[in-house]
């Protein structure tokens, strides 16, 4: 271990002293921070994996012969042999592709895959708890290709509706659907989505962004055909995002973005695309980036991801508990009520106060909760919200941040009566 | 400082709780005019009734947080019944309330003076300028009501 941490042991509190945004103080109080569903906050590792990259081996990576050049090479590589395990990757580090952010992987699958690969009438079937970033590019793709884009509807228990999906994958060539939902917290089958598409011929798309820091993410277990998440939501940096197919699909995949590093020959009449990963990562990749995703990935793996997951579902089910029995009914969840398949992403609808105004009052307590639609406009309009105010935990997490969240809270519900 | 006192005054979360000129005008004759904040999902309708250069009547709806509606409300019945010249003036006024930017800040960092006994009730909402993020919420129903009355021209 890089770190010399023991395997087996897990202490959130160790989590929280090895995070130096842990110490910031907000308004007079110590941080509580809820917002890991949108960024997790990156461990000292991370952070300093990154600088050691620039200050001791910078260069670009790829082609150079000297030194510095070799190790940045090296590095960049590593992670991608690091992911590659991270999530049991069955062709290994080469079918792992680096991007910007997932959303710049979710437009190499509509625009690269789903570009040769879709043709008129052919339909994409995502959900109505998708992201936009899983939902916009395939709107694109209907623009040139004219594909059809239907969506899995998601029942008042805030699960997918799969009592139909066997109609409803009438002319399905690829299902794309998020592993949990960064609003609600719904955990969806996705080993019995695959199963679903593959019988029906079909591939499935996950978009991991949301699950892959607090479940343990096996490709092969789980019998899908892409995955996509980001860095920075796995303790990593921004500026990184990773996807995944296996090997066969990657190789007839037509190049994404155009320029140098993704080709094998330009000449003035034409190019020729490299093979691999590399065809999909055009210019200089995000190689500091790169080194903080691997250090964060064997982060993740020194905590042990099922010891995340079970501290993570029993800080859950004790938010849930006291957020419904505090507050006389004024506080709403927009999300399953057990943990039942549910990650530790809690919105909230609190009776008579905006979204804005509950997130503006418990910032005065330090307290670090999202406001919004969480660019999920599907999902709220099919619930008729406008916004919610989400708490999400992660692995530095505790439930005196649970202690502080209920006290905002309150005082938000009493100043607006 | 800044405070939630200083953002959330009474008159705020009064006009908050009881929306003045909350509602709706036939249109036309009336002017409809929507506005939208798309990253936080605010959106509101001003409704405008203009004659003879003056507006007679205003109504909005829509949903929003305490800022975005207590200021479209405020600005309802501050403007409602003016000559279209002194809502434009009102606009101005209100759009330097809300502006911040070095040169308006003395060295505490607070807002430069605008004349607030002209703008009445209005001055509850400078507070608002203390939490820059909260800027587009209050300007919103202002930004609407302008491009509702650009359409007269």
């Amino acid at each position: 271990m890089a770190c010399g941490r023991d395997m087996t042991s897990y202490d959130p509190r160790r989590v929280r002293t090895d995070t130096p945004l842990m110490n910031r103080v907000i308004n007079g109080h110590p941080i509580t921070y809820l917002d890991s569903a949108s960024s997790s906050l990156p461990p000292r590792a991370v952070i300093e994996a990154m600088s050691r990259y620039y200050e001791l081996r910078h260069a670009n990576v790829h082609r150079g012969v000297f030194q510095t050049a070799v190790e940045a090479t090296d590095a960049y590589e590593s992670t991608r042999e690091a992911v590659a395990n991270f999530i049991n990757a069955p062709g290994g580090s080469g079918e792992i592709v680096f991007t910007k952010n997932a959303t710049e992987a979710f437009n190499l699958l509509a625009k690269s895959w789903g570009y040769a690969n879709l043709k008129r009438g052919d339909v994409v079937l995502v959900s109505e708890m998708e992201h936009h970033a899983n939902i916009v590019p395939w709107f694109q793709l209907r623009e040139v290709n004219d594909v059809e884009v239907r969506f899995i509807p998601v029942l008042d228990d805030y699960r997918l509706d799969l009592s139909h999906i066997d109609d409803l994958m009438n002319g399905v060539k690829l299902v794309s659907v998020t592993g949990m939902s960064n609003v609600l917290g719904t955990i969806n089958p996705v080993k019995e989505l695959a199963t679903i598409a593959h019988r029906h011929g079909a591939l499935i798309a996950i978009d991991a962004a949301q699950s892959i820091a607090h479940s343990n993410t096996d490709v092969a277990e789980l019998d899908v055909d892409f995955l996509i998440f980001s860095g920075h939501k796995m303790l990593g940096p921004t500026g990184i995002g990773v996807f995944w197919t296996r090997e066969e699909i990657l190789d007839a995949m037509p190049p994404f973005l155009g320029g140098g590093g993704m080709i094998a020959d330009v000449r003035t009449d034409g190019y020729v695309p490299a093979n691999g990963p590399t065809r999909f990562e055009a210019g200089t990749p995000p190689i500091a980036e790169a080194v903080g995703l691997g250090a964060a990935v064997r982060y993740l793996e020194g905590l042990g991801m099922a010891n995340i997951v079970r501290h993570e579902h029993e800080l859950t089910k004790d938010a849930l508990d006291r957020l419904s029995s505090d507050f006389s009914g004024r506080v709403r969840v927009i999300g399953p009520p057990d943990t039942v398949s549910r990650g530790g992403v809690i919105s909230l609808d609190v009776e008579g106060v905006h979204p804005h105004d509950v997130a503006q009052v418990l910032d005065q307590f330090g307290v670090c909760v999202r406001p919004g639609h969480h660019c999920a406009k599907p999902l709220m309009r099919r619930f008729g919200l406008a916004a919610t105010a989400r708490a999400s935990f992660g692995p530095y997490s505790l439930t005196t941040d649970t202690d502080v969240l209920i006290e905002g809270l309150g005082h938000a519900v009493s100043m607006f009566g | 400082m800044s405070n939630l006192e200083d953002l959330y005054r009474e008159i705020i979360l009064d006009h908050y709780r009881s929306p003045r000129n909350r509602g709706e005008l036939a249109s036309p004759p009336a002017i409809r005019v929507e506005g939208f904040n798309p990253l936080c999902g605010d959106e509101l309708v001003v409704y405008l009734s203009v004659d003879n250069g003056v507006l007679t009547d205003i109504k909005i709806t829509g949903h929003g947080c305490s800022i975005s509606q207590s200021s479209s409300s405020l600005m309802s019945a501050a403007v409602k019944g003016k000559p279209i010249a002194k809502v434009r003036e009102v606009i101005d006024t209100f759009k330097q309330l809300m502006t911040v930017h070095e040169a308006t800040l003395d060295h505490d960092g607070e807002p430069a003076k605008v004349d607030l006994r002209a703008i009445g009730e209005l001055a509850a909402l400078q507070g608002v300028v203390k939490f820059p993020v909260r800027i587009k919420c209050a300007t919103l129903a202002w930004n609407t009501l302008s491009q509702g009355l650009d359409e007269l021209d």
